[in-house]
This record gives structure tokens, sequence and C-alpha cells, in this order.
């Protein structure tokens, strides 16, 4: 008996065929350079007039000095947009968003949690997500967009002044946006960490498959 | 740097002379120090580049930068106003900012300054502090933005430029208004006229209520609301107002030209 539910189960899991499809590739990995540029340049420009009483190490900052990390900030920002942009569209029209990271309830993401600390999390269909990565993945896209509003609102808090009062002012916004800056490294770590524990998910992120 | 711009000799490509000038000087960081092209190979600092490896990406991020001016006046908008705040939110002491420190700041004698005005202008007469601090005066309260990130609010009182361009019968058609300080390096800035005719932009003769310290200015000021700190000129011996993009102190080493905010 229990071979057969063994063999039941392997007849309804993994599709065969595409896991990610190619447009996710392609803004994924635009979005991995574009990320690591806006941060890296980023750093510098923060070690400028630091929010904190920390400054970033040369060694890991882009650009040199302040000139030269805004313009790496202010090139990379368009790439980062654009294809942000490009995601979120394509990710409504294909109803991928909705597939994929809905729906997030609060008992799902606890029992995966505690599935995933106790070493028992299935990664046998990487097209379906778990309800701990459908929640990390829905909260960094609010992310994304939270980094780029911020941003925005720093940029021009003249001509844009009621988005940096939404963001509470000129001086609360940096802090807004030093945050999901955090936020996005402290996301990245656990991303790379489980890509490279699970390294068919890095493969199909590649390859599609 | 003024030795080196006053070496700029009509027809000599400026990059190229730049560049040559800028191996004479051994440490990397000296380099961001100099004008043109060549003050970018600081960009080259980043992780291991060196300059041939890099240029062609300086190349694109100058680009970039110079299409981020047209977006950034294609946002500008001419009616919208900087906020201004009351007397208690002015920052205090208001921070001194330069590229030099306080005791290296000009110190420019009142009796003897004379404000230039050259260019696309009916009346090239020259102004004396007397005669300038005779024009209407207006005060603002508003939030002074530096490109390194950190922001002050401080008072200015002084008359809008756009109403001295007038009073000087300036082509207000023309690109520019270009600005020269009398700072060692010969600190300049070009300002957008669509900017220079702001309501709030203004040349500034006093800070919170008091004559302009040296160390915000003394004896003028263009305090532009509407653009990044290094874009609002301290211790302005002249302005041009021309069709000409004439390069900037800072302007000229990599910041963006434009720099509104």
């Amino acid at each position: 008996m229990t071979s057969i539910s063994a063999n039941d189960d392997r007849t309804v899991s993994p599709p065969v065929g595409i896991i990610q499809p190619a447009w996710v590739r392609v803004v994924h990995w635009i979005n991995a350079v574009a990320m690591i540029v806006m941060i890296m340049s980023g750093w510098q420009i923060y070690n400028a007039s630091p929010l904190f009483d920390f400054t970033f190490s040369r060694s890991i900052t882009l650009g040199g000095w302040l000139a030269g990390a805004l313009l790496w900030h202010f090139a990379a920002m368009w790439l980062l947009v654009v294809n942000g942009l490009v995601y979120l569209v394509l990710g409504l029209a294909t109803g991928r968003f909705r597939r994929k990271l809905w729906p997030i309830t609060p008992s799902g993401v606890a029992a995966d949690a505690k599935a995933a600390l106790t070493g028992k999390l299935s990664h046998d269909d990487l097209s379906r997500y778990n309800q701990v990565q459908k929640l990390l993945y829905a909260a960094i896209i609010l992310v994304g967009i939270v980094v780029v509003l911020s941003g925005l609102s720093i940029w021009k808090p003249v001509q844009f002044q009621w988005l940096t009062a939404v963001f509470g002012g000129y001086d609360f916004a940096r802090y807004v946006h030093f945050t999901c800056m955090a936020l996005i490294v402290a996301f990245l770590v656990v991303h790379v960490a489980l890509a490279l524990l699970v390294p068919k998910s890095l493969r199909a992120m590649v390859a599609g498959r | 740097m003024r030795r080196l711009r006053s070496l700029l000799i009509p027809g000599v490509d400026k990059r190229l002379l730049v560049k040559d000038a800028a191996k004479l000087l051994p440490d990397p960081a000296r380099r961001r120090f100099i004008a043109g092209g060549a003050s970018l190979g600081a960009l080259t600092l980043l992780t291991g580049c060196d300059v041939s490896d890099s240029f062609s990406a300086e190349k694109l991020l100058v680009q970039i930068s110079k299409f981020n001016d047209k977006v950034q006046a294609a946002i500008f908008n001419p009616n919208t106003l900087a906020p201004t705040y009351t007397e208690a939110d002015i920052t205090r002491p208001f921070p001194f900012n330069g590229y030099y420190s306080e005791d290296e700041a000009p110190d420019l004698d009142g009796e003897d300054y004379t404000f230039e005005v050259r260019g696309l202008v009916d009346n090239k007469k020259s102004w004396t502090l007397d005669e300038l601090y005779k024009l209407p005066e207006v005060t603002q309260i508003t939030r002074h933005v530096c490109v390194e990130g950190w922001s002050a609010i401080g008072s200015w009182s002084g008359t809008p430029l756009r109403d001295f361009l007038k009073l000087v019968g300036a082509d207000t058609r023309a690109k520019y208004c270009w600005f020269q300080c009398a700072d060692v390096d010969g600190y300049n800035s070009p300002l957008d006229m669509a900017t220079a005719l702001h309501p709030q932009t203004q040349m500034t003769f006093k800070f919170d209520g008091e004559i302009l310290p040296r160390k915000y200015g003394y004896p003028m000021k263009i305090r532009v609301p509407t653009k990044l700190g290094f874009k609002n000129p301290k211790y302005v011996v002249s302005m041009e107002v021309t069709n000409d993009y004439k390069g900037g102190y800072w302007e000229d080493q990599g910041y963006n030209s434009f720099s509104g905010i």
C-alpha cells in the first residue's frame, strides 16, 4: 500500500517543462545587476553623510567617490525602474502573481516556517512556492516599490514634495530609503544562501527547468 | 585649478589636455579635483578597474547624466514652490560647507566689491554693494539640500533674481546665467534660465536677518531652493547671461549639472 501511494504522489508532482518562463529569468537577472549596482553605489553615497555611526568599507562600494557613485546610482535607477515596471506589468497580466504568490495565510506561513526550520520542507515541485516563499517574495516586491518611491522623494523633494511628505519629509525619507536597502540586503543574503542550498532552483532561474 | 584653466587654449581638446595633466598627479584622489573629462578618472577607483578598463563605462555614465539633465528640466515646474518653514524650524547653527575650511573662506571687502554683469544683457554696468542693498528685499525660509545627503533649514533675504534680470534687460530666452565666485579656485556654476526665473531664486545679501556672514558667502550668494546646495554659489562676483554651457566647478568633476530637487 505504501509503495502505491508513493507512486501516486509522483504522478501528481513535478510537472515536466518550464519552471521559470523566459521573461521571468530575463527580468530576474537584469534586476540582480541593477540592484547590486544601486546598493553598492548607494553605500558610497551614504558615506558622504552617514545616517548612523558607521560607514561602508570602500572595498564594497561603487563609484570611488560621491560624484562617481551618484553617476552610477542615477544611471542604474533607469534599469531598475524600467525592468521593475516590466516585471510588475507582466506579473499582473500573466496572472503569475496571483498563481504564485496567492493566497498567503498566517497559519500556512507558520506551518511552512516550522517545516523549514525542522528540515521537513519539500523542494520537489519548484514551480510551487511554499507559504514562507510566497510571503517573502510578495514582501520584497513591496519593499522594491517603496525603495524606488522613497528614492524619488529624496531626489525631488521640491518637485514631488507631496511624495516626500508621504515619507515623513526629506530627512525621514532618507531613513525609509536606507531601511528598504537593509531589508533588500537581508533578503538577498537569505535568497542567495537558499538558492545555493537547493541548486536546482538556481538552475531553473538560469535554464528555465 | 586656476592655473590649469588658464592653460586651456581654444582649439585644443580640453579633455586630452586635462588628461595629460592628470598623469602628472600621482595621488588618484587629486584627480578628482581636476576640471573636465579626466576628473572622472576618480570613477576608476571602483573595485580594481584601471583607467582603460572603465573608460567606456565613464563615457556611458556621463551620457546618462546628460540625459538626466533633460529629464530633470522636463520635471522642473516653474510654478512649483519649494516648501517654506517658520523661524522655529531654522537649523542653528546652520552648517558651513565648502571645499575649503571656514578660515580659508574668501574674505571680501564690501567697500571694494562690485558685481559684474556680462553677456546678453542691455545694461552691463557693475553694481556696488550699496546699490545692491537698495534693491527690494524678500525673505524666505527654505530647506537647503546638500548633494551629500544632509539638509538644513535657513532664512535668506535678498532680491528675486528674475526681477534683477528684468532690471538689467537680460535676454531671458538665453539658456544660462553663469556665476563666478571669488574663492581661490574660481568656483563657478551655470544656472539654467528656467530656474533663474523661478520666483524663489534669489540674490541673497542676508542670512537669518543679518548681513550675510563670511562663512555663508559675503557679500552675495545665489540662493536656489530648487537646486542642490552646490548650485547655490557663494562670494558671487559676476554673472554672465549666455547661451553657451560653460561648465562649473563641481559640474566639471562629474556632479550632475542640472541637480534640481
